[in-house]
C-alpha cells in the first residue's frame, strides 16, 4: 500500500478543495452550492485520513475526525435542504441572486 | 407649642396641590380640583395664624427679643472643609410676618379664583401652577440659605411666568410671560453673582452666619471683604450691588421695571397674588432678610434709597395716564414697593430702624390692600369683560360689596386714617424726614400723585357715567365676595396692630408712634389728590382731557411710559443683536455647529464607501471570508513567524 506517495493524495485533496471552492463562487443553484461545500469538506476528510495512515499509523485520530465530520456535513445537509425548501417556498426560485433582501 | 410639623403641613400643602392636580389635571373634574387645592390652602392659612399667635403673643422675645429658630438643618451638598451647602428652615419674626401675608392672600386667591376662573380651560392646571407658587414663596421665606433662596427665587419665577402665560393663545399673554422671565432672569444673574462674591469672601452661604462673620469687623473673612477691590470698589459693595440688582428685578425697581405691567396679562387673581403681594416683594424681603450686611455699605443704602424713591415717583406719574385698570395697578404696585425700598435705605442714624420697621409694615399692609384692589378689579373685569376704565362707570349699584371693599382699600393706599395704610406710611415718611429731607419730600408728593391716581381710577370705575350692563350680570359668585370681605377687614384691621414691636432690627422694638401734627401734612396732601380726583372725574366731563392738553408732552410720555419699553427695544435690536447676537450665532452656527456636523459627514463618508460590501448576495460573503482567510494566513505564515 505504501507505493503511493502522500504528495500524491495531498494533489487530489487539494484539487477537490479548488473544485468545491471553484463551485461555490460560479454556481448560483442552492444545491449545487451545497454539493460544492461537500466536495470541500471531502477533501479535508482525505487530508485527514492521509495524514493519520502516513505519519502516525499506529493511531487512529484522524480517521475519527473524519468521520466526525461525515455526522456533522449530514446534519449539515439535512438542514440546508430544509432552508432551501422555504426559500423556494418564499421565493419561488433556488437561485442565490434572487434572495439578497438582507442588504444594506 | 411651635414645632416642625406646622411649617411642614404648610409647605407641603400647597406643593402636594401642585403635585396632585398637575399630575391628575386631565382626571380631576372642574369644581373639585378648585375646592380641594382651596380647602388645603385655607388650611395652611390657619397655621400659620397659629403659628403667628404663638410666636408674637404665646412664646414672645425672649430680651426684649424675638428668637430666630432654626427648624432644620441638613447639610445637602458638601464641596470640602471650605464649603458646605446646608439647607435650613428658619423661623423668624420676618418670616412668620411673610408667611402670614403669603398663605392668607393665597388662601383668598384661591378662593376669589373658584368664581373667577370658573368655566375656563385648564381649571386645575391653574390650581396646580397655584400651588406651585405658594409652595415656592414660601420656600423662599422660609430659606436660611442664600442658595436655598436662589433656587425658590427661581421657581417663583417660574410659575409667575407660567401663569402669566396662562392663556397660551394669546399672543400678548406669551410676549409678556417671556419679557417677565427674561427681565427677571437677566436680574438673577447679577444675584448670583452676589451670592457668589458674598459667600465666597464670607466662606459660607448660611445667612445666620453669613450675617454674624461680616457684621464682626475682626473676622478674616469681614477684613477680607472690606479690603477685596476691584475697580476702587469693594468687594463687599460689588457683592451687595449685585444682590441688590437682583432684589431690583424681581420688585420691578427702576429701570428692570417694565416686566410688570405686562406681567398684568395673567389672570387678576394671579396679578393679586404674584404681581402684588407676594413675589414683587420678593426683592424688599431679600434686602431686609440681608440688612445687617447691607447696612455695613453706605453707598448700596444710598442706591437702595434712590432707587426706590425715583421708582415710586416715577411708577406714580405713569400711574396717572394709563387708562387699563390693571396697569393702574401695576404702576402703583411699583410705586408702593418703591416705597419700602428707600424706606430700607434711609434705616440708619439717629432714628434707628425705624425705616426698616416701617418698610416691612408697609410691606404687610400692602399686601391686604393691594390684593383687595386687584381682586376688586377681578370683580369688575369680571362683570365688564374689559379691563378699559373707559368701558367702565357707574358699577357702585350694581356691586356694591366690590364698591365698598375697593373705596377702603384706595383710601388706605392714599393713606387715610384709620386704614392700614395710613399707619405704614406714617411711619415711612416719619423715618424719612429725620434721615434724608430731599427724598422726605419725593415720597410726598409721590403720596399726594398716589391718592389722585387710586381715585381716578376708584372715581371712572364706580362713578361717572353708567354704561349698559347685561342685566344676567352680577357681582359674582359668594365666593368672589368672601374674599373682599376679609381682606376689606383686613386692611381695616392690620393698621392697628403692635408690629413695630414684632418686627424690628437691631437690640429693641421701637415705640409705634402717631404723631398727630407730623401726619397733618400727607394727610392733607393726600386729601387734595382725593379732591382732585373727584373734580375731574367724578362726572363725565372734559375737565380731565382739558388739563391733558396742558400738561401736552409730559402727559403725552407718562402715558407712553417714558418710552422705556423703546428704548429697550432699541438697546436690544440696534445694539444687543447685531453686536452681541450676530457674532456668537455666527460662532454657534459655524463653529460648533460645524464641528459637529463635520464629524456626522465624515462618518456618512465612511459609511458610504464600506456599505457596498453589505451587497446581500451569498457570494460576497463568501469572497471576505475566503479572502480574510487567505490574508490571514499571508499574515501568520510571511509576516508574524
Amino acid at each position: 500500500m505504501n507505493h503511493i506517495p502522500l504528495q500524491h493524495i495531498l494533489f487530489v485533496s487539494t484539487a477537490l478543495f479548488f473544485i468545491g471552492m471553484y463551485g461555490m463562487f460560479t454556481r448560483r443553484n442552492l444545491i449545487t452550492l451545497l454539493m460544492s461545500v461537500e466536495l470541500m469538506l471531502n477533501s479535508v476528510n482525505i487530508n485527514l485520513a492521509a495524514f493519520n495512515k502516513y505519519l502516525y499509523p499506529q493511531q487512529n485520530a484522524g480517521i475519527f475526525l473524519a468521520l466526525f465530520i461525515i455526522i456533522v456535513a449530514a446534519a449539515e445537509a439535512a438542514i440546508a435542504i430544509a432552508i432551501i425548501i422555504h426559500l423556494y417556498r418564499s421565493h419561488q426560485s433556488i437561485d442565490v441572486e434572487d434572495a439578497s433582501e438582507m442588504k444594506y | 407649642m411651635l414645632n416642625l410639623t406646622y411649617i411642614l403641613i404648610i409647605l407641603l400643602l400647597p406643593f402636594g396641590n401642585f403635585l396632585l392636580l398637575g399630575i391628575g389635571s386631565r382626571k380631576i373634574s372642574q369644581p373639585f380640583s378648585g375646592w380641594l387645592a382651596t380647602l388645603s390652602l385655607l388650611v395652611a392659612a390657619s397655621f400659620s395664624l397659629l403659628i403667628a399667635y404663638e410666636y408674637f403673643v404665646v412664646t414672645g422675645p425672649n430680651n426684649g427679643i424675638y428668637p430666630s429658630i432654626e427648624l432644620f438643618r441638613y447639610p445637602w451638598l458638601v464641596f470640602g472643609t471650605k464649603l458646605t451647602i446646608e439647607m435650613s428652615w428658619v423661623l423668624d419674626s420676618l418670616t412668620v410676618m411673610m408667611l402670614v401675608v403669603v398663605t392668607l392672600i393665597s388662601a383668598m386667591v384661591h378662593l376669589f379664583s373658584l368664581g373667577y376662573m370658573k368655566g375656563e380651560g385648564r381649571y386645575t392646571t391653574y390650581y396646580a401652577f397655584l400651588g406651585l407658587f405658594t409652595f415656592s414663596m414660601l420656600g423662599l421665606i422660609l430659606a436660611g440659605n442664600l442658595f436655598q433662596i436662589y433656587i425658590f427665587w427661581e421657581l417663583v419665577g417660574v410659575s409667575s411666568f407660567l401663569l402669566i402665560g396662562y392663556y397660551f393663545t394669546k399672543p400678548t399673554a406669551i410676549a409678556a410671560a417671556k419679557k417677565a422671565f427674561i427681565v427677571t432672569r437677566f436680574a438673577d444673574l447679577g444675584f448670583l453673582m452676589g451670592i457668589l462674591i458674598i459667600s465666597f469672601y464670607g466662606e459660607t452661604l448660611d445667612i445666620a452666619t453669613l450675617i454674624e462673620r461680616l457684621t464682626n469687623t475682626t473676622t478674616a473673612q469681614s477684613m477680607a471683604i472690606q479690603t477685596a477691590q476691584w475697580m476702587g470698589i469693594s468687594a463687599l459693595t460689588w457683592g451687595l450691588a449685585m444682590l441688590f440688582i437682583g432684589g431690583a428685578g424681581k420688585s420691578a425697581m427702576f429701570p428692570l421695571h417694565i416686566w410688570l405691567p405686562d406681567a398684568m396679562e395673567g389672570p387678576t387673581p394671579v396679578s393679586a397674588l404674584i404681581h402684588a403681594a407676594t413675589m414683587v416683594v420678593a426683592g424688599v424681603y431679600l434686602v431686609a432678610r440681608l440688612f445687617p450686611v447691607f447696612q455695613l455699605s453706605e453707598s448700596i443704602l444710598q442706591l437702595v434709597t434712590y432707587t426706590g424713591i425715583f421708582s415710586a415717583f416715577f411708577a406714580a406719574i405713569i400711574a396717572c395716564t394709563q387708562t387699563d385698570i390693571k396697569r393702574v395697578l401695576a404702576y402703583s404696585t411699583m410705586s408702593q414697593i418703591g416705597y419700602m425700598m428707600f424706606s430700607l435705605g434711609i434705616a440708619r442714624g439717629d432714628d434707628q430702624y425705624l425705616g426698616y420697621t416701617a418698610s416691612l409694615f408697609h410691606l404687610f399692609t400692602h399686601a391686604f390692600f393691594k390684593s383687595l384692589l386687584f381682586l376688586g378689579a377681578g370683580a369688575v373685569i369680571h362683570l365688564i369683560h374689559s379691563n378699559e376704565i373707559d368701558k367702565m362707570g357707574g358699577l357702585r349699584k350694581y356691586m356694591p360689596i366690590t364698591h365698598i371693599s375697593f373705596l377702603i382699600a384706595c383710601l388706605a393706599i392714599a393713606g387715610i386714617f384709620p386704614f392700614a395704610g395710613f399707619f405704614s406710611k406714617e411711619e415711612i415718611l416719619l423715618a424719612t424726614y429725620h434721615a434724608n429731607r430731599p427724598v422726605f419730600v419725593m415720597a410726598l408728593i409721590t403720596s399726594a400723585l398716589t391718592a389722585f391716581y387710586m381715585f381716578r381710577l376708584y372715581f371712572s370705575i364706580f362713578w361717572g357715567k353708567s354704561q349698559p350692563t347685561d342685566p344676567h350680570h352680577t357681582e359674582g359668585t359668594a365666593t368672589m365676595k368672601i374674599p373682599l370681605i376679609v381682606l376689606m377687614l383686613c386692611t381695616i384691621v392690620v393698621g392697628f396692630l403692635p408690629f413695630s414691636a414684632w418686627v424690628f432690627q437691631g437690640g429693641s422694638p421701637l415705640a409705634s408712634h402717631i404723631d398727630w401734627k407730623f401726619s397733618l401734612i400727607p394727610l392733607t396732601l393726600s386729601g387734595v389728590g382725593i379732591v382732585l380726583a373727584a373734580y375731574f372725574y367724578r362726572k363725565p366731563s372734559d375737565r380731565a382731557s382739558e388739563w391733558a392738553l396742558v400738561f401736552g408732552g409730559i402727559y403725552r410720555a407718562a402715558s407712553n411710559k417714558f418710552y422705556i419699553d423703546e428704548i429697550y427695544r432699541w438697546i436690544t435690536q440696534q445694539i444687543l443683536f447685531p453686536l452681541v447676537g450676530k457674532p456668537f450665532a455666527w460662532f454657534d452656527k459655524h463653529i460648533i455647529d460645524g464641528t459637529v456636523n463635520g464629524v456626522g459627514t465624515f462618518v456618512g463618508s465612511i459609511y458610504y464607501f464600506i456599505r457596498g460590501m453589505q451587497s446581500g448576495k451569498l457570494q460576497d460573503y463568501l469572497f471576505y471570508f475566503l479572502a480574510g482567510i487567505a490574508a490571514w494566513m499571508i499574515f501568520f505564515f510571511y509576516i508574524w513567524k
